[in-house]
């Protein structure tokens, strides 16, 4: 019997209709837990490195995480796999919402897309019976809109829908896949769904998901609600507010968007508003907020509320998440009810909330510099916010210069020329970053940003302060209960972290510590991504819930296989060498890992230099990033090795 | 007659506004009744559904009451601050009418015990899983008449005859028994 999991893909062929319930080795499981790590496996078994993104052989995996279905809090996250039409590398962006568990129960642990098929369509998941039914229908209709129309067409109000909206169909390099509240925006997955001529994804399961240790599980599960409920009611000192709280960052619950706004970039990343806020404009936030979210909602068995339901008088209602609250706003330097409500049409288009409104400002910034003329964008309004939508219309539908712009900056500006591209300038691997420009170089986010490859900064930092706290005692208060450290050594490097003098940045931590906690913190989110949790309650945060110490927990008694933290730092290191592995082989180099070069004003080009040679050794890799034959021996993954010296990506040992 | 007895009755207080559409009360409440305890999970099996249309706000945890063998006469629709809820929204019953509050292999009738064990729970599991307080426990004493109830076993039965007829049901009963004997 097989625990947690289903032991069950779904394989579809699109090109060819066929659909077919294949039973998956336990080994498997072992090795690459589930979610990312096995997604990652079929990638590399599959699709080979000169494959297109938009081609009939490359995959689109919808793989649940290993314990999603299970009664652990906030595991809920679909980890979606694919090749990237924008950074042309492989792509996992999460969603969290119904959807995973919902496969589970339906018997499956991944759907997994290939072929292409000729009209659009969309599949219908219902336990046993998977049909492939017709979507023309749908041709054009909101992400949002597909989902309510399907669930009344099927009349199964209960199924869980994950669609794309019209930048999918039109393969819009950023376009997302929208679930319900949730949403895997990052990468272009949209794009590739689009591609494949899938319009959606259907889901309803009504079977059972075991556990191999019942009581020792629940045991588990409610220590992390009694921790939930614990962190709710004693919020971090010390800290901004979006990481002194447990769930996604809390913009949909918090009003005061003085640190968002006055430290983060308006426009195409590039004005700070350093005395942006205040009373008045803090009002009319309020009521806009007031007036138009109708309910703070959560995900699948979690109690933290994270998403809102948006209903604006004379507009469809949506539902939002996060940071997307601002993105809109800021990037036309406009106000919250014009973010809200553009959110609305970008949701049910279907597109990143990241990406989209920088490519906006990214265009108005060339129509000013005069790189793009009133040639290039006939018809643009003049007023400010009409021109986004006016923009927002033209790239979902490809047409004029929607169509250079719908491939991202990096590839806008290469197609316009012109000098373009110093416009691109916030791109980490062609795909657009949080809008942050920052004075003095922090050398852990360094590292952090230039060998990220879920191309997130947020999909890779939370388990480590951002930065010291000013005084000795409330970095002792701090490490007091910081009992989710995976070695007492990491409290001792934050005790002795100062704002100012020799211990401070960008010389401390030391290129060493460093690695050290770039490891760990980006350890702990490939273990939320194969198990399906939550970054909110986990990852993403300074003492989470869950932790390298309960975690291995999780899995003995969940999934009923043997942990231990050793056995799940290298589980987690094997799939995290194999997503590396994947994305050296489709060209990713040292070259690539750089932050934008504008990101920091104060740079140190040999400590950099260090902080990368130093990592990649801690890593296993070497110099240019590739991990070695012996680090992938260590792993198990001989098999790389042998392709990656077939290839000429490693030398043949002497 | 009947005797005048005194009776714990317990009430869970649902707050809809206060629901965030989670359905962990669905996740716990099927896990207690897997069989060994906590065994498996399925919100199917549920004796508590949260009736959800995010887009429409609608956020009912209904929890499941008696099997009837037919349905009512007529359906009534709820409209509340403006919206409105499904047809038979907020019945507790499990009911030919639909697929609610019955096992999903089995079609038999699901009813909220709750929570029922040994030694008895300080509060209904789906209480103690909504750290929102959408779901609050209360108990206070009242006297009742006494009357009898059937156990569990017996409205399964039931079910099973009004759905198959008796004949049927005593059939296979028999059938069955002989099997797991010889
Ligand atoms: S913490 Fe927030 S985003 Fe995460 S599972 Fe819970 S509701 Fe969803
Ligand atoms: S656990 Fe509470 S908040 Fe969650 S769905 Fe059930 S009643 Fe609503
Ligand atoms: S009280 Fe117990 S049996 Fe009843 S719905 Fe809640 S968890 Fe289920």
């Amino acid at each position: 019997m097989r625990y947690a999991e289903t032991g069950f893909n779904l394989e579809i062929d699109l090109s060819r209709g066929s659909i077919e319930k294949v039973e998956t080795a336990p080994q498997l499981t072992e090795f690459y837990l589930g979610g990312l790590g096995t997604n990652a496996k079929i990638l590399w078994d599959r699709v080979p490195p000169e494959t297109d993104p938009f081609s009939p052989d490359n995959l689109l995996i919808f793989g649940t995480g290993l314990l999603c279905g299970t009664p652990a809090p906030g595991c809920n996250r679909t980890i979606v796999t694919t090749i990237s039409p924008q950074t042309q590398l492989m792509a996992f962006s999460m969603m969290g919402g119904f959807w995973a568990p919902e496969l589970k129960y339906a018997g499956y642990d991944k759907v997994i897309l290939r072929g292409k098929s000729p009209n659009l369509v969309y599949l219908w998941i219902n336990n046993d019976q998977v049909e492939i039914r017709d979507a023309s229908h749908l041709q054009g209709k909101g992400a949002v809109e597909t989902q309510e129309l399907i669930r009344q067409e099927l009349k199964e109000p209960k199924a869980q829908v994950a669609a794309i909206g019209l930048a999918g169909e039109n393969r819009v390099f950023f376009a997302s896949i929208e679930q319900g509240r949730s949403s895997a925006s990052r990468q272009g997955l949209g794009a590739v769904m689009g591609a494949k001529g899938v319009k959606a994804i259907a889901v309803r399961g009504t079977k059972d998901i075991h556990v191999a240790q019942p009581v020792e599980f629940m045991e588990l599960c409610n220590e992390v609600l009694s921790y939930i409920k614990f962190r709710e009611e004693n919020y971090i000192p010390g800290v901004i507010p979006i990481l002194a709280r447990l769930g996604s960052p809390q913009e949909m619950a918090v009003h005061d968007e003085q640190w968002h706004t006055e430290n983060f970039m308006w426009g195409n990343s590039r004005h700070r508003r350093r005395d942006y806020w205040n009373e008045e404009i803090a009002k009319a936030w309020m009521e806009t907020m007031e007036s138009m979210r109708t309910r703070l909602i959560s995900c699948y068995n979690c109690p933290l509320k994270c998403g809102a339901t948006i209903s604006i008088p004379g507009l469809p209602t949506y539902m939002m998440k996060c940071f997307s609250k601002l993105t809109y706003t800021m990037a036309a330097m406009s106000d919250l009810d014009f973010g809200f409500k553009i959110a609305q049409r970008a949701t049910e288009y279907g597109v990143d909330g990241y990406s989209t409104p920088q490519v906006m400002a990214f265009a108005l910034e060339l129509y000013e510099a005069g790189i793009l003329t009133d040639q290039d964008l006939p018809g643009m309004p003049s007023e400010n916010e009409e021109r986004f939508y006016w923009l927002l219309d033209r790239i979902v539908r490809r047409e004029g210069i929607g169509d250079v712009l719908a491939n991202g900056t990096h590839w806008a500006a290469q197609q316009i020329g012109k000098g373009a591209e110093a416009y691109a300038h916030n791109n980490i691997k062609k795909h657009e970053q949080l809008p942050l420009k920052l004075g003095m170089l922090n050398p852990i986010y360094f590292l952090m940003y230039c060998t990220g490859e879920k191309i997130n900064i947020t999909q890779i930092e939370g388990q480590f302060p951002q930065a010291p706290f000013p005084t000795r005692e409330e970095r002792e208060a701090f490490v007091k209960e910081w009992f989710q450290v995976p070695d007492e050594r990491f409290k001792q490097y934050f005790l002795d972290w100062e704002l100012r003098g020799e211990n401070s940045m960008p010389f401390y931590p030391t290129v060493e510590m460093c690695c050290d906690i770039v490891d760990w913190q980006e350890r702990m989110h490939y273990i939320d991504d194969a198990l399906g949790m939550c970054a909110g309650l986990s990852s993403f945060h300074l003492k989470p819930p869950y932790h390298i110490h309960n975690y291995p927990k999780f899995i003995s008694s969940g999934a009923g296989i043997d942990m231990d933290e050793a056995k799940l730092t290298q589980a987690a290191k094997r799939y995290r060498t194999l997503v590396r592995a994947i994305n050296i082989r489709r060209g990713l180099r040292r070259a690539d890992e750089k932050p934008p070069e504008d990101h920091w004003k104060k740079r140190f080009p040999e400590l950099e230099a260090k902080l990368l040679d130093e990592y990649y050794k801690f890593k296993g890799w070497n110099n240019e990033g590739i991990p070695t034959q012996e680090s992938l021996h260590e792993l198990g993954l001989d098999y790389i090795s042998e392709d990656f010296i077939q290839r000429g990506i490693l030398p043949e040992k002497e | 007659m009947a005797e005048r007895k005194k009776k714990l009755v317990k009430t869970i207080k649902v707050d809809v506004d206060k629901c965030n559409g989670c359905r962990a009360c669905e996740v716990i409440c099927s896990a207690f009744h897997a069989a060994p305890k906590y065994s498996g999970n399925n919100p199917a099996r549920s004796r508590i559904r949260v009736i959800r249309e995010p887009l429409k706000d609608i956020y009912v945890p209904v929890y499941a009451g008696e099997y009837t063998a037919a349905e009512c006469m007529g359906r009534d629709k709820y409209v509340i601050d403006g919206k409105e809820y499904d047809e038979c929204g907020f019945c507790r019953a499990s009911c030919p009418s639909r697929d609610l509050f019955k096992e999903p292999d089995s079609g038999l009738p699901l009813k909220c015990d709750m929570c029922e064990s040994d030694p008895t729970l300080e509060k209904p599991l789906c209480v103690q899983w909504c750290l929102n307080d959408a779901l609050v426990y209360e108990e206070r004493e009242e006297e009742v008449e006494e009357e009898e109830k059937p156990e569990d076993v017996e409205i399964g039965l039931e079910s099973l005859v009004d759905k198959y007829g008796l004949e049927k049901v005593m059939d296979s009963f028999a059938r069955m028994s002989k099997s797991k004997k010889g």
